[in-house]
């Protein structure tokens, strides 16, 4: 798995410059580590997505897939490491990263229209103080119009079905017009229009050259859906090719437990600083 | 409800031209920057100082409010109604200067306050209002000491009323965000402990020879009547800063009180569009302290939103709409107690929000609870007359093969031939004979069955609605037992409920899951055992 | 004499030789109240529900004057009259029996008006609570004004008390401080009798109603209770003392221990101290605040010393610096005391960090930087005294030597170093020279337990990923 470097890295000073980045890969992670409270839950992650590709993040329950996400975007401090987008860090790439977070983390009874909220991804591009014109109603619509679902646009958000509420969230995503896409649980409880309504836009990105990481619990998908993998359980344990890296092997060390000891440590880790 | 469901699906162009959202926002910036000249180019002395305090002599016991009626200079010599009129329609130039601060305060807590409950936070207005008690007490200690008797200068003492609210804001955030202090306990100590600090610093000054304590008791209970002209146009201003902030950064705040993590990842400030919010708060509790009082104040930054919510469920209706009774209340409150002695101001606007608010809930045509009971209601009788049709189309179907033997080709629907009668039905469903009967009666008002001299029939519009309600249950029980691992004995009761709602498009969704297993059939078998009846 | 000085004599003389009986009657009324409100305060904090005692406490307003109203109309209707001429005491006994009657139904009323709110309107719970104390409150207001010739209540006694003339009759056990006493009689009997329903249903309402504790009783008692309790101390201490003792004491000892009872203990502790050193600052506060400004024309006819602040607004700011202390200080999680730890780990792994580096340099010199072994900064220094304090190493701080004891540790560091390189080479997808600096952090934490864990967990290596020498914990 890894190479025997000769060279003596083990002098005491860690290195203090961050390492260069020379690739723009959409996101390129380096050496990230992400602890909520002190403790650990996402240890030394080395990644670099591929250009053009859809890649799952799979790996068990607890085993910090969300985490990836939100520490990748600033929303979960991260302890050590470095992450860029497209060459450079988040603050400057912001506009190239759209982000559907996991359904659940807003209040559906905020009275907004399911257009409302796709045009919230236009925020940005409308700018400051300036209202929300026609133009951008239209171009929210048209957002909505490619998850299949401009004829409910004039409806509040709670009266939405579950998966109809996953493809307003895309639906804001794509608003975005980002050239990397971070989806977290985009299929968790959907019906299988919103299922398909996905994958037709996931593909469609993948067409015009985007990239998306999609957090994906169902393994029977993965292979259809996805063209590359970053199996994850507290740390990175294998990315590539879906049909080089989905194999058996790397699914059971992805979902063979935990590794108890990252666990334990952590949790000395814990306590030694100071949270007893 | 037809009505409604129907806006949803009128096609795409027209509802794309018009969004209240944008329509606020671009009606409000000419209207508040017009507002804002006028009001600032009104020469002060154009207004009359006439509003002035009483004399803390009048009122020798106690500290309390009395607010003396301000046009009450010829109270006798007009009937009460006529003055009241007269109020109403701001004849008087006085009561107008009041009126019209207040009401402008009304609205701007009424927008404000939208923001703030729908972030969850509409008890930090009260946490805000208590806490500027000591920056109004130590402000006029400061002025009185370096110069005696100009102690009671508005500016001044609101400048220090929302010093105090916003250190008392920063407070509570540092509280909850430093300690294992969860926000409301954080609310509560900062709260009382402000308070607590200004009440001990008002009874030194009430003991100092100042003279002048009056004017700062009014900020405790509210009374509008002390208001000078001054203090009107400084109530004025503020609200219409509040107004226009809020209307610049509608778009923004909105973003930030329904998704603050989509706002921060998509690069928005929202520690500092946080910040703006609170200062608008601090500034809307402080501006209200003079007309409604700081115990009340919160009132008017939580009733009017909470009332708004009721009549809609989009964001920009609602900021009108909670401004609108924002300013009602504040109007109506303003007026009374210019009228009657014994209404102070702050109550009486809370009160009158409050009667809104009972209003609203009750009949709010979004959310109200007379809107909701009318829904179940017509959601109960749907599905008694889906059940019915159901019980029917299941009561005839062993049948069906013979009737349609029977039938002549092309004379209609083979269901409609047979008469029904009562006890055929009974049986079937738990159903006593009157309710039954009620069943029956609704159907045929809607067409779904005739009478005749010796039972009912089904009409062909009947006969119709009674396959579809038979094939959508069969349809949805099938599904739960492929898909949803649903025990067949429960099956049944899930369907009833879920059914009666289904949507075209997931019927279309249910057909592609279950009809692959009877590929051949219009209408599947029942998943389980029918009853039969006696 | 000094300014200063001359305060402090002034202060003295306020505190100890112009104290009288009735400061003494003044404290233990209010330490009553502050003490009776701390107990079903704890549970409000504990149960998130702080911003419902500030409501209650602003409801028990319309209940209150409402008694005043009835027994008023009572008295002028000469229902006294028929039981017996002028009898002050029926009528203060059936007002407060009114008063702490209405106190319970109010107190009911507004959980159970909140709730309907919430739950009618859908309207978020926080809001709710505020749209009915508010509403009831200015009820409860405008009915002063409007009865105000039968009712004798001076608002601003409500908010804020008048303790101050608790004792005016200057005979007996004052009344407010059998009613505040009473109180905590009360809470403190009904706590001791439903400690375990109160603890589990606190901690965790769905299984408290499985072993079948009825939360929702418990729910409304404690708003009842509450209120009585608020009622009880309203006339004596004032709804702004109520608001700050059900809270604060609370919220102080919350930062102070972890146990229910100890915390009921500290925070009717606090309460006490509240109440006494709160008097103590409003008879001193104008002496402190206003000295510096003697000379200004507005004091200049003033008596200082004489002056005094409302002794249930210095309590409320009492029981909040209190909070603030425990804040900092508190000695688990005081800021303070974290700061520190967190300065102490910063030493110990500087030290650690320095074992390694001349462990390292003993084993093999290229492998480390010269100019780690001369640094001079303060870190480094404090490190270096922590090691040599226990005998880790001798010689100057530029060039330490490892002791026989400092070896081992030095070791014992190295190979946690090493056998974490070693686990991550196996487990993790990362290249060899990222493997260090997780190491570096790690390494401190890795007790033997956890070592052995590591090392057997690998079949005890003898190579790190870099091909370097994993020491054993003991020498062979």
């Amino acid at each position: 798995m890894s190479t025997t470097n000769p060279s003596d890295p083990a002098a005491v000073e860690p290195t203090s410059s961050p390492p260069e980045h020379p690739s723009s890969a959409p996101l390129a992670i380096h050496d990230m580590t992400v602890a909520y409270h002190r403790r650990p839950v996402l240890w030394d992650i080395d990644y670099d997505a591929p250009p053009g590709k859809l890649v799952a993040i799979i790996g068990p329950n607890g085993s910090g897939k969300t985490t990836f996400i939100k520490a990748a975007l600033d929303l979960v401090p991260r302890i050590s490491g470095d992450v860029r987008f497209f060459g450079e860090p988040y603050r400057q790439a912001r506009t190239r990263v759209g982000y559907v977070p996991q359904r659940g983390s807003v209040d559906w009874d905020f009275p907004v229209s399911a257009l409302d909220v796709v045009a919230m991804g236009l925020y940005r591009k409308i700018g400051w103080f300036r209202p929300v014109t026609r133009r951008y109603r239209q171009q929210a619509l048209e957002c909505l119009d490619r998850v299949g679902m401009a004829d409910l646009a004039r409806r509040q958000i709670s009266q939405l079905s579950g998966g109809q509420q996953q493809r307003v969230f895309l639906a804001r995503a794509l608003a975005q017009s980002a050239d990397l896409y971070l989806m977290d649980e985009p299929f968790a409880g959907v019906d299988a229009a919103t299922e398909r309504a996905i994958v037709a836009v996931l593909h469609e990105l993948r067409q015009s050259g985007k990239t998306a990481l999609v957090v994906h619990h169902d393994l029977q998908t993965v292979t259809e859906y996805f063209d590359h993998v970053l199996l994850l359980n507290m740390r990175l344990v294998a990315t590539g090719p879906t049909r080089d890296v989905f194999t058996n092997e790397n699914l059971r060390a992805t979902y063979g437990g935990k590794l108890a000891l990252l666990d334990q440590v952590g949790h000395r880790m814990t306590l030694g600083q100071g949270n007893q | 409800m037809s009505s409604s469901t129907c806006q949803y699906r009128s096609g795409l162009r027209p509802r794309v031209s018009t969004g209240p959202l944008g329509t606020v926002v671009r009606f409000a910036h000419p209207f508040m920057v017009t507002g804002l000249l006028l009001l600032l180019s009104t020469p002060s002395n154009a207004l009359p100082a006439v509003i002035t305090s009483q004399a803390p002599a009048s009122r020798p016991t106690m500290p309390l409010p009395s607010p003396v009626s301000i046009s009450g200079a010829t109270p006798a010599t007009r009937s009460a109604p006529g003055k009241f009129a007269r109020a109403l329609l701001l004849e008087d130039y006085n009561t107008r200067v009041v009126v019209i601060g207040t009401l402008l305060l009304g609205i701007g807590s009424g927008i404000v306050g939208t923001f703030m409950l729908l972030r969850k936070r509409s008890l930090v207005g009260d946490v805000v209002s208590h806490a500027a008690l000591p920056g109004i007490a130590m402000a006029f200690l400061i002025v009185e000491i370096t110069q005696p008797g100009t102690g009671r200068s508005m500016p001044l003492l609101l400048v220090g009323a929302l010093l105090a609210g916003l250190v008392g804001v920063g407070c509570t955030m540092a509280i909850s965000r430093f300690s294992r202090i969860k926000q409301d306990a954080a609310l509560a100590i900062v709260l009382s402990v402000f308070f607590g600090l200004g009440i001990s610093l008002f009874t030194i000054i009430q003991k100092l020879p100042t003279g002048n304590v009056a004017g700062l008791q009014q900020f405790i209970y509210g009374q509008t009547a002390s208001m000078t002209s001054g203090d009107v146009r400084l109530i004025a201003l503020a609200s219409l800063a509040v107004l226009g902030i809020a209307s610049l950064l509608f778009k923004e705040i909105a973003l930030l009180c329904f998704d603050e993590q989509f706002a921060r990842s998509n690069g928005w400030p929202t520690g500092g569009l946080d910040s703006i919010l609170m200062a608008l708060v601090v500034s809307v509790a402080i501006i209200g302290l003079q007309s409604v009082g700081l115990l009340l104040v919160v009132a008017l930054l939580i009733i009017p939103a909470a009332s708004a919510r009721f009549w809609t469920e989009r964001l920009g209706p609602m900021t009108i709409i909670a401004a609108c009774f924002g300013g009602l209340s504040a109007w109506l409150g303003a007026v009374t107690s210019s009228m009657f002695a014994r209404f102070s101001a702050g109550p009486v606007i809370v009160l009158a929000g409050t009667l809104f608010f009972l209003f609203s809930m009750t009949f709010g045509t979004r959310r109200g609870i007379v809107r909701r009971l009318l829904l179940q209601l017509a959601m109960r009788r749907r599905v008694g007359r889906h059940d019915l049709a159901r019980t029917i189309y299941e009561f005839l179907e062993p049948e069906l093969p013979l009737l349609e033997s029977s039938a002549h080709p092309g004379s209609g629907d083979p269901l409609c031939i047979p008469l029904l009668v009562l006890q055929d039905l009974l049986g079937r469903r738990t159903w006593s004979p009157k309710r039954l009967g009620r069943l029956i009666q609704s159907a045929c008002r809607h067409g779904l069955l005739q009478v005749e001299p010796k039972g009912w029939r089904l009409t062909s519009e009947g006969a119709r609605h009674a396959r579809l309600v038979a094939r959508n249950h069969r349809l949805w029980e099938t599904y739960l037992i492929l898909h949803a691992d649903v025990a067949p004995s429960h099956v049944d009761r899930n369907a009833d409920l879920i059914e009666h709602v289904l949507e075209p498009e997931l019927i279309e969704q249910l057909v592609e899951a279950v009809m692959d297993r009877y590929p051949q059939m219009d209408m599947p078998p029942s998943p389980h055992p029918l009853a039969q009846g006696s | 004499m000094t300014p200063q000085l001359d305060m402090l004599t002034t202060i003295k003389t306020i505190l100890l030789d112009e104290w009288f009986l009735l400061d003494t009657w003044i404290v233990v009324t209010a330490a009553l109240a502050a003490m009776g409100c701390a107990i079903p305060g704890t549970f409000l904090v504990l149960r998130r529900q702080s911003m419902m005692g500030d409501a209650l406490t602003h409801t028990v307003l319309p209940g209150i004057v409402g008694a005043f109203i009835i027994s008023h109309a009572m008295k002028t209707s000469g229902w006294f009259a028929a039981t017996g001429g002028e009898q002050p005491y029926a009528f203060d006994a059936i007002t407060y029996t009114m008063m702490f009657v209405g106190a319970v139904a109010i107190g009911a009323l507004t959980a159970v008006l909140s709730e309907w709110v919430q739950r009618q309107g859908r309207v978020e719970s926080s809001a709710a609570l505020g749209i009915v104390y508010t509403s009831l409150f200015a009820v409860g207001l405008l009915m002063i004004r409007l009865f105000a010739d039968s009712v004798h209540i001076d608002p601003d006694c409500v908010l804020y008390g008048s303790v101050e003339t608790v004792w005016v009759t200057g005979d007996g056990v004052p009344r407010a401080a059998l009613a505040s006493g009473g109180a905590l009689v009360l809470n403190t009997l009904l706590v001791v009798a439903f400690f375990k329903e109160l603890r589990v249903s606190t901690f965790d309402p769905d299984l408290a109603i499985s072993l079948g504790i009825n939360s929702t009783a418990i729910h409304y008692g404690l708003m009842a209770i509450t209120a009585v309790t608020a009622v009880a101390a309203f006339e004596s201490v004032g709804n702004i003392l109520v608001i700050a003792m059900l809270i604060v004491p609370p919220a102080t000892a919350h930062l102070l221990t972890d146990r229910l009872w100890l915390l009921i203990v500290l925070s009717v502790t606090v309460a006490a101290a509240s109440a006494w050193l709160g008097h103590a600052f409003a008879l001193i506060l104008p002496t402190l605040l206003l000295t510096p400004f003697a000379d200004a024309p507005l004091l200049r006819s003033v008596n200082i010393t004489s002056l005094d602040a409302s002794t249930a607004g210095m309590m409320a700011t009492t029981s909040g610096l209190l909070f603030l202390l425990a804040l900092l200080l508190g000695p688990r999680h005081g800021l303070v005391i974290r700061r520190l730890h967190r300065g102490f780990l910063a030493i110990r792994i500087a030290a650690e960090d320095l074992l390694g580096v001349i462990y390292r340099n003993q084993e093999d010199p290229e492998t480390v930087n010269p100019a780690i072994l001369t640094d001079r900064s303060l870190t480094r220094r404090l490190a270096v005294w922590w090691l040599r304090r226990r005998g880790l190493v001798t010689g100057s701080s530029t060039s330490p030597v490892l002791t026989s004891s400092g070896h081992a540790s030095a070791r014992q560091l190295v190979r946690a170093h090493r056998l974490w390189e070693s686990y991550m080479a196996h487990h993790f997808n990362v290249p060899a020279d990222h493997l260090h600096e997780m190491a570096h952090r790690v390494e401190h934490f890795l007790d033997p337990e956890l070592r052995d864990q590591i090392a057997e967990e690998l079949d005890g290596p003898q190579r790190d990923p870099h091909g370097r020498e994993i020491p054993l914990d003991e020498p062979d």
